[in-house]
């Protein structure tokens, strides 16, 4: 073998690693969780994992071996003919046996610690699964809201689940596991998160046209500054300045007939589409698929389906005069 | 005896190794269509927001992949070795109800063909409720047009042939065995047959309920999966993996089998430990029913029955692992000829195991809660399914080419073939574990550059493309192997069933004498001496009734597609006059 083709697969091999690691950052990556519900996973995920890694070694080093060991010569006698062998049978089957015992008996622990009764104090989302947004309903703050989730960090927040028409998923990786929204039913799921930041999750049960682009955001924010989010929801805007920009705006949220699928809380009461009261003050918009600037508001509203194909929301031929005005009259929407 | 060659001989013929042949070829068309939709979905993921497709045509390409791999490729490409090699290795003249087995393969074609037809209208309005179609999305409220109406129906038809074939073998393998031919005697691969055939006829029927329901549900308005009027779509997720489950060990078992002939020939050494390997087959074939839920582990089936269900599914690795260690063990100390169908038997080895480790992470219900519904998932079950089932069906492909054309397949570009495909499906398939883990769900046509897995995305698809290099070099193989092949003989590998005993390709009544068997390896132990041929041997002409019979089914399937109930009573009728016709066929044609 020439000396240059010595280093061609530890070349191909470093090239390759290179490729897959300049990815990241990665932000749904199951693999760094900030919660506990996220760290318990991660730690069982761990153990099995090593184990897998030593079985494989054991096998594919076996089998390795073996290619290399036993290849056939020409005019080599006719191999010693062995039918079986009882102990080695019994070995391999109580090796993997015990294997299974280490792996079991964390799981089942795991199991009842993460599905167990919620502690005091806990906070209660209602998380409502849509074709193709999130809602969001916090019972004991009244507050109603879409797509990006705010949870205060260090307090356990559980999550009741559901759906008004098919199966989704919610999920926040670095948070924890997923559930499914099931139409008919509340499912449960329940963490702590540790760290205050922005978290990106998204719908992972298949479901429909645009299950991909059904994301969401939940930010952990600190106490003070989620006791600040809860206050600004609560609040109701303030109706616009009679002949401003955002009045025309309103207009048109009425003429284009908005009002008849959202909400703005003390303007109109549509139920189909997500809550707007405080839609100005999201960081995203269309189920989180896009970020909240004007650009993506303008090709939003002026192209639904385009954006977010099989999108319920239809395109209300919104006229050039009036876009702008209903655009601002989002973006104030704080 | 001569043979008909015509084109009526073949749309007649009830000889099991032409029938064989039948299904080899189609679902081989199929799995290329299978192949090429695959090629499509990593043409559109290979950078983000990428427009190849759309959205809806995406959501037609995993389904319609998924479903073509599953029902049109894997499991006909499987049954083409049933039928081809089970007679011979059972030492039999034919399958126990020729005309019967005709009639599945009609059916199996005609059922591909109804469901790929949504293709070509105006439209294509293909199936996109992925491949397991969970309700409430395949219902009408939520997808109006007639894809899943395809889906199901198709679905309905295809279930019919594999009931038809599954009783056909396990008849066949229970009664027609040669003289002496005892049931641990008998070869692997057919015993792998026999437990496929068994999980077949106990599988389809719980489908076949649940397409029932879902057709009411959207053809009559009834609620069986709706849950505002009483219905439960988790009733669905149950029900679709009760048969799902055993459905993997369809897929598997027959793999398996093809490992369990292949190894033994090329190491020159009889399968260790046989008998385990058999009860772990036949173990896994009854424990594949206990485990249905694991597909379900984020639905809030609540703390114990996730408990229960894991602990089922990691039990069910042990004589999975038992097979491993007693493939292994056959190749210790044995005399290992790297054949392309000893490489494609290894790669089984090799990449099944992996695929198996997978497994037990996500048998751990906590660790799915972050695995199920990503790429990790992807990733584990092709290499179950590609590098497990694909690679064992390849290992077969070299092994009986020989028997079934008369002709070897080469082996240059056979290595060839093998080593693209082995190293193609690791590029495309391994990095998809660490997508999972990054959070990247399935079944999404799009996905941002802010998840940065752009890198391993395209990875996976130039992996693809090797793949498909890797399929070009075959069809190549067994194109110029037409003219240029060697000529095989009756044993070209020094195999020790009895399909290696007889001419390649075999007459058409396979055996001049039945032989009668004294061991588990005939060849090795006991060379059968050449007897004088039997006088004439009769073997039973064609029929066209098995055709007409099946033609009916599509027929009546168009009734509900269309919403013309007229429709189903000449598709009924058409059936029930094939039979008619079939029942009293005169004996001798």
């Amino acid at each position: 073998m020439p000396r240059y083709r010595r280093h061609l697969i530890p070349l191909a091999l470093l090239g390759l690693g290179l490729i897959t690691a300049c990815g990241g950052p990665f932000p749904q990556s199951t693999l760094a969780p900030t919660s506990d519900f996220g760290v318990e996973i991660d730690r069982l995920f761990t153990g099995i994992f090593w184990w897998a890694v030593g079985v494989f070694v054991v096998v594919e080093g076996l089998l390795l071996f073996s290619i290399l060991r036993f290849r056939h010569r020409e005019g080599a006698p006719v191999p010693a003919q062995h039918h079986g062998h009882t102990t080695l049978e019994i070995a391999w089957t109580l090796a993997p046996a015990v294997i299974l015992v280490f792996i079991a008996v964390p799981t089942v622990r795991s199991i009842f610690t993460t599905s167990g009764a919620p502690p005091e104090g806990a906070l209660r989302v209602e998380v409502i699964g849509h074709q193709w947004w999130w809602e969001y309903r916090y019972p004991e703050l009244g507050l109603v809201t879409a797509n990006e989730l705010h949870i205060p960090v260090g307090r356990t927040v559980v999550v009741d689940i559901t759906s008004t028409d098919v199966i989704h998923s919610w999920w926040t990786p670095k948070l924890g596991g997923k559930r499914d929204a099931v139409p008919g039913r509340q499912n449960r799921i329940m963490f702590r998160p540790d760290s205050i930041g922005e978290y990106m999750g998204q719908c992972v049960e298949y479901c429909g046209a645009s299950h991909a682009n059904m994301r969401l955001r939940t930010f952990v924010d600190s106490d003070s500054g989620f006791a600040a989010w809860v206050a600004a929801q609560r609040l109701q805007p303030a109706p616009p300045a009679a002949g401003s920009t955002e009045a025309a705006g309103q207009q048109a949220f009425q003429k284009y007939g908005c009002i008849g699928c959202h909400t703005v809380a003390g303007f109109s009461a549509g139920q189909l589409g997500p809550n707007l009261t405080h839609v100005g003050s999201r960081t995203t918009i269309a189920g989180a698929s896009m970020m909240n600037t004007e650009q993506h508001l303008r090709e939003w509203i002026g192209n639904p389906p385009g954006m977010k194909p099989g999108s319920l929301m239809p395109d209300m031929h919104v006229s050039a005069a009036d876009l702008p005005a209903l655009i601002a009259y989002l973006q104030s929407l704080k | 005896m001569s043979e008909a060659t015509g084109l009526k001989s073949w749309l007649t013929t009830t000889d099991h190794k032409r029938i064989g042949k039948l299904y080899f070829w189609t679902a081989f068309v199929f799995f290329l269509i299978g192949g090429l939709e695959a090629l499509l979905i990593r043409g559109q993921l290979a950078q983000p927001d990428g427009t190849l497709v759309s959205a809806d045509t995406y959501n037609q390409l995993f389904t319609m992949h998924g479903t073509t791999m599953v029902f049109l490729a894997l499991m006909p490409l499987a049954a083409a070795f049933f039928n081809f090699i089970v007679p011979l290795q059972i030492g039999a003249r034919d399958v126990a109800f020729p005309r019967l087995n005709a009639f599945s393969y009609w059916v199996f074609l005609l059922g591909g063909l109804f469901m790929n037809a949504s293709w070509l209208l105006p439209h294509h309005p293909a199936p996109d409720g992925g491949w397991f179609g969970y309700a409430t999305l395949t219902e009408r409220q939520f997808s109006t047009g007639p894809n899943i109406d395809f889906w199901l129906l198709g679905l309905q038809i295809l279930g019919i042939a594999s009931l038809a074939a599954g009783f056909n073998f396990i008849v066949t393998i229970l009664n027609l065995r040669a003289p002496g031919m005892k049931m641990m005697r008998l070869p692997v691969f057919s015993w792998m047959t026999l437990v496929t055939s068994f999980l077949m006829i106990t599988a389809f029927p719980v489908i076949t309920v649940a397409l029932v329901f879902l057709m009411f549900d959207r053809v009559f308005g009834t609620h069986f999966y709706l849950p505002q009027a009483g219905g439960d779509p988790l009733l669905w997720q149950h029900l679709f993996w009760l048969f799902g489950h055993p459905e993997v060990y369809i897929l598997i078992l027959p793999a398996m089998g093809v490992v369990s002939e292949v190894l033994p020939t090329f190491s020159r050494k009889p399968l260790f430990g046989y008998t385990v390997v058999v009860y772990s087959g036949v173990l896994i074939g009854f424990m594949g029913w206990g485990v249905w839920s694991h597909h379900m582990f984020s639905v809030g089936l609540g703390p114990i029955a996730d408990s229960v269900f894991a602990l089922t599914t990691m039990l069910i690795a042990i004589p999975t692992g038992v097979k491993i260690f007693n493939w292994l063990a056959t190749l210790w100390g044995g005399q290992l000829r790297l054949t392309t169908a000893m490489c494609f038997a290894l790669g089984f080895i090799a990449l099944f195991t992996i695929g198996g480790l997978s497994g037990v992470t996500h048998a751990s219900p906590p660790a799915d809660l972050q695995q199920t519904d990503t790429y990790y998932v992807v990733a584990h079950f092709h290499y179950v399914l590609f590098g497990g089932t694909m690679m064992g069906l390849f290992a077969g492909m070299y092994y009986w080419w020989p028997k079934m054309t008369g002709r070897l397949l080469s082996e240059r570009l056979g290595l060839l073939h093998f080593w693209l495909m082995f190293i193609g499906m690791n590029l495309t398939f391994f990095p998809m574990h660490f997508l999972g883990l990054l959070g990247m769900p399935r079944r999404i046509y799009t996905y941002s550059h802010d998840l940065g897995v752009d890198s391993m995305n395209l990875l996976s698809s130039i992996g693809a493309v090797v793949l498909g290099l890797g399929m070009i070099v075959f069809v190549i193989n067994m194109w110029r192997t037409r003219r240029h092949g060697a000529t095989a003989g009756p044993n070209p590998w020094g195999g020790a069933t009895l399909e290696w005993s007889i001419p390649s390709p075999p007459p058409v009544h396979n055996f001049d004498v039945i032989p009668t068997v004294t061991s588990r390896l005939p060849l090795w132990d006991a060379p059968p001496k050449p007897e004088p041929p039997a006088g004439h041997i009769h073997v039973p002409g064609g029929s066209w009734w098995p055709m007409v019979a099946a033609v009916g089914l599509p027929v009546m399937a168009l009734a509900p597609l269309t919403h013309t109930v007229w429709i189903v009573f000449v598709g009924a009728a058409i059936l029930l006059y094939g039979i008619y016709r079939w029942a009293y066929e005169p004996f001798e044609v």
